[in-house]
């Protein structure tokens, strides 16, 4: 049976067991008065009965089928194959995959491989017959469990609310749950890179190309993973887009709260904070198509020599998408300031400048530090308007008219495409993720830090 | 700002001169903090200025309006009408013998096939198409729009410049005139280009839509909102009215805040190596991508929903727990549907901001080229974003106005959502 079928009628079972159970409790008594719980929740209990079990059994087999079918069909290979390297072994099983399903399949089809594909769709068409029989078991089962221990004296809504309670607290461990993934999956290929690449190497190396031969004799691309150029070229194009976002944010965010009229604030406000609600796919395709060629043909007629990848367009147009941070948190920020300052201030005769820039500021300014922190740690991020509008090949330099490529520009390059899942080439990708978890998540600790040190008390 | 005794000559025109200059130096101030919002709102309406400029005149495609004859000898010579040799017979020829007849003069081989590198391919299955649905039109003519080659399209929408030297452009000298000839009767047309709306993606630009992506983006839309939402609320509703202070509760609370500041393409790494590489789920798929969409929905959309719960009061739980409703019953059924509008305007503003989210699926390979529209979630897909960044990278220049017009599509998208949200808040915002 297929997903669908099959979840269906564990549903419809599970229906079913609700109004088993609710049934079996008004029955129990002689007035429904009688009972310890509502009998709606002899049917929950009955339903939690049903889906728990196989809910977990299903996901579980869900998630271990892959494997497990693929151990199953290399045990049963002939064992000239076997004795294959392992990623000669893979590749023969993805070809057994693909003829199996009927996908394209990249070398000629013999009799062993033939035999595999045929294991495979038996193994499936098997698993699926086991997983039905499995599911439906397990669901009876609860169900016959769950109406045996209905009795007079069991506590359904205690217990039906105890595992409700227990499924939310489980939903809430899915946060813990992708940290952990996030790190253990980017750590787990780091270090496996780490072991072809020395790690000091990764970190001060000055030269970035990570072209790795094919064959192993093949001369000039042994590949080398110094990610320094990355790194400078994403603090390059960060420090041009905070140079854009910081002041116009920051002086927007200080017209919004201070001077703007109440109905200039209703309509400004949420235009600016349009600049962040754009798709960073059209700030790229708009930095690419619309401006690189505008500063180009500006730099010629200075005299300029403007590479049409130029960190300095990647960084203005990414600075426009960070204004509407820099300016929401400020003026949050701003707005938050008690009004008492302000009117001591004008009290001593100051203009409204004056106190702004003398009173207002300096009270405000670590929630706009924090601010800022987190924009930085969104620059560098950032994606498709680099991978869009900056270069691809590495230059170690500090001219914003030169093309730069950044940290996350090389991981979408590296990844896509076809991937061989041992090369260093690859691996080094997860190398430079970790590294980018790395950054933004101090960035943002230290950014809350800061919030929360220096936030004066007022009141 | 004077010390007193500091300056004895200070006297009442030193001061006015102080204070006009106190004035100008506020003047100065308000009018760069005006100018900064109006270079922001200025940015605002480039960009969109720039992207209409460039988009809108995708939704009109160029058409040829040609003589079809549907000559029985080219589509049924045996005479048989059977279905499948009508569907395999050559509709090429029927649209170039079409445009031989217009123009007689033309001989050579080369310049026959300029000519008819004016007509798109798409003409023949449009033609056999009809033919399928129509078997009677053997044997009958029929004057019919045609598309017309993404060259020809491009030259009479004027993208390609005339004056440059012929080898600089796409189009020759002859197919120019040929194409001037035929404005001239006529027979070229801009029309509504519905195909943009109702085909896959293509290598040729004419030919290309965004049915297929904006299908993918659907399912993948679809995954995302029904793992996100539950697990979001659920998530919300024990850490705002069950969680004990705990330190289970603080880690738990870290996370979320953190992953909300997490780059997006790192949460592209984890569904790679885990989801893809461990638990080998199917690349392109929007399966996937939706799985991890919700990751990065999640924090999105707990972090409002928390909100919208502290900002039901608690006089109503009280209330539902001196009426003897048990805890769930408090939440389940007075506490969440209070602050379900909330909820829901956070959810709608998540979704749309993993509606424009594509660096993580670049990732789990849902930028492979894929002409076929998915019929599900796990078929091979693509994304609005996607079909954006893929068509950016095309070098035909017909493409820029296919992205732009892909960009005003998916703009169009998130313009409507976010309008959902503002209405929805509208009504949320309830004075208790």
């Amino acid at each position: 049976m297929n997903l669908l079928p099959l979840l269906t009628l564990l549903l419809a079972l599970s229906a079913a067991g609700y109004a088993l159970g609710r049934r079996r409790a008004i029955r129990l008594v002689a007035h429904p008065r009688q009972l310890g719980s509502l009998p709606g929740y002899y049917g929950s209990w009955i339903l939690l009965w049903c889906l728990l079990p196989s809910c977990l059994a299903l996901g579980a087999w869900l998630a271990l089928e892959g494997t497990v079918v693929d151990g199953m069909v290399a045990a049963g290979l002939p064992p000239e194959i076997q004795e294959l390297p392992a990623e000669r072994v893979g590749l023969f099983l993805n070809d057994a995959q693909n003829l199996a399903t009927g996908n394209i399949v990249s070398g000629e089809v013999d009799a062993t491989l033939r035999a595999a594909a045929d294991r495979y769709l038996d193994l499936r068409q098997r698993g699926r017959w086991a997983r039905s029989i499995l599911i439906v078991l397990l669901t009876l089962g609860g169900a016959a469990i769950g109406y045996r221990l209905i009795s007079r004296r069991l506590r359904a809504m205690r217990r039906v609310e105890a595992a409700f309670k227990g499924i939310l607290l489980a939903a809430s461990t899915i946060a813990i749950f992708t940290t952990v993934g996030i790190v253990l999956s980017l750590l787990f290929e780091a270090l496996r890179f780490f072991q072809a690449v020395p790690i000091t190497e990764f970190l001060f190396g000055l030269e970035w190309s990570p072209q790795t031969a094919l064959r192993a004799d093949q001369v000039g691309s042994s590949g080398s993973f110094g990610a320094v150029p990355l790194f400078a070229g994403t603090l390059l194009i960060s420090a041009i887009a905070m140079a854009v976002a910081v002041p116009i944010g920051l002086l927007a965010a200080i017209y919004l709260a201070e001077y703007a009229a109440a109905r200039v604030r209703t309509v400004a406000k949420p235009l600016v904070e349009i600049l962040a609600g754009v798709p960073t796919v059209v700030y790229g395709f708009f930095a690419a198509l619309t401006v690189a060629p505008a500063v180009r043909g500006f730099g010629d007629r200075l005299g300029l020599d403007v590479s049409s990848e130029s960190a300095l367009v990647a960084g203005c147009v990414m600075g426009v998408m960070i204004i509407p941070f820099v300016s929401s948190i400020s003026d949050d920020v701003i707005t938050a300031v008690p009004q008492g300052l302000r009117e001591a201030s004008y009290g001593l005769g100051a203009t409204q400048s004056e106190t702004i820039r003398k009173v207002v500021f300096p009270a405000a300014l670590p929630g706009i530090v924090g601010g800022i922190l987190l924009a930085v740690s969104r620059a560098i991020g950032e994606t498709m308007i680099v991978v869009m509008a900056a270069g691809l090949s590495a230059n170690l330099t500090a001219n914003p008219l030169e093309a730069v490529t950044t940290v996350t520009v090389q991981i979408v390059t590296l990844l896509v495409g076809d991937l061989e899942f041992d090369s260093p080439k690859t691996l080094s990708a997860f190398a430079l993720g970790l590294v980018l978890f790395a950054v933004t998540l101090a960035l943002n600790v230290i950014a809350l830090k800061v919030v929360r040190r220096y936030r004066e008390q007022y009141e | 700002m004077s010390r007193p005794g500091g300056h004895p000559a200070l006297g009442t025109e030193a001061v006015a001169a102080r204070l006009r200059g106190r004035y100008r130096a506020e003047r100065r101030f308000r009018v760069a903090c005006l100018t900064a919002v109006v270079v922001a709102v200025g940015f605002l309406a480039v960009l969109f200025a720039s992207i209409v400029a460039k988009g809108h005149s995708a939704f009109r495609q160029t058409h040829l309006g040609l003589e079809i004859h549907f000559d029985p000898e080219v589509l049924d010579p045996a005479g048989t009408h059977d279905p499948e040799a009508l569907a395999q017979a050559n509709y090429n020829s029927l649209v170039r013998g079409a445009l031989a007849q217009l123009f007689p003069e033309v001989t050579g081989r080369s310049e026959l096939r300029e000519l008819y590198d004016l007509v798109s391919n798409s003409a023949a299955f449009d033609l056999q198409n009809l033919v399928t649905a129509e078997p009677s039109l053997v044997g009958a003519s029929r004057h019919l729009w045609l598309l017309a080659s993404d060259d020809a399209d491009m030259l009479f929408k004027g993208a390609i410049p005339r004056a440059v030297p012929e080898a600089e452009r796409r189009v020759s000298d002859r197919q120019i005139a040929w194409l001037d000839a035929l404005a001239g009767q006529g027979r070229l047309e801009l029309r509504f280009h519905t195909r943009f709306f109702t085909s896959g993606d293509s290598r040729e630009p004419e030919m290309a839509g965004i049915w297929g992506a904006v299908k993918g983006s659907f399912y993948t839309m679809l995954v995302t909102l029904v793992l996100a939402f539950p697990l979001g609320v659920a998530t919300a509703v024990y850490l705002e009215e069950f969680a004990p202070r705990n330190r289970l509760t603080d880690v738990i609370e870290v996370n979320i805040n953190n992953l909300a500041a997490v780059p997006s393409i790192v949460f592209g790494l984890l569904g790679l190596a885990v989801f893809l590489n461990f638990f080998g789920m199917p690349r392109s798929a929007p399966l996937v991508g939706g799985m991890v969409l919700s990751l990065i929905t999640l924090p999105r959309i707990i972090i409002p929903a928390r909100a919208a719960l502290t900002g039901v009061p608690p006089s109503i739980r009280e209330a539902a727990y001196g009426l003897g409703a048990s805890p769930m019953q408090v939440v389940f059924h007075h506490v969440l549907p209070l602050a379900l509008p909330g909820i829901l305007t956070g959810t709608i503003i998540g979704m749309s901001q993993a509606l424009g989210e594509s660096a993580p699926l670049l990732m789990i390979g849902m930028v492979a080229f894929i002409v076929d529209v998915p019929q599900g979630i796990f078929d091979p897909a693509t994304v609005l974003p996607v079909q954006v960044y893929l068509w950016a990278d095309s070098p035909e220049r017909a493409f820029v106005e296919k992205t732009s017009a892909a960009i005003l599509v998916l703009l169009g998208f998130l313009m409507v959502m976010n309008l959902a949200a503002v209405v929805l808040r509208r009504r949320a915002e309830r004075r208790w």
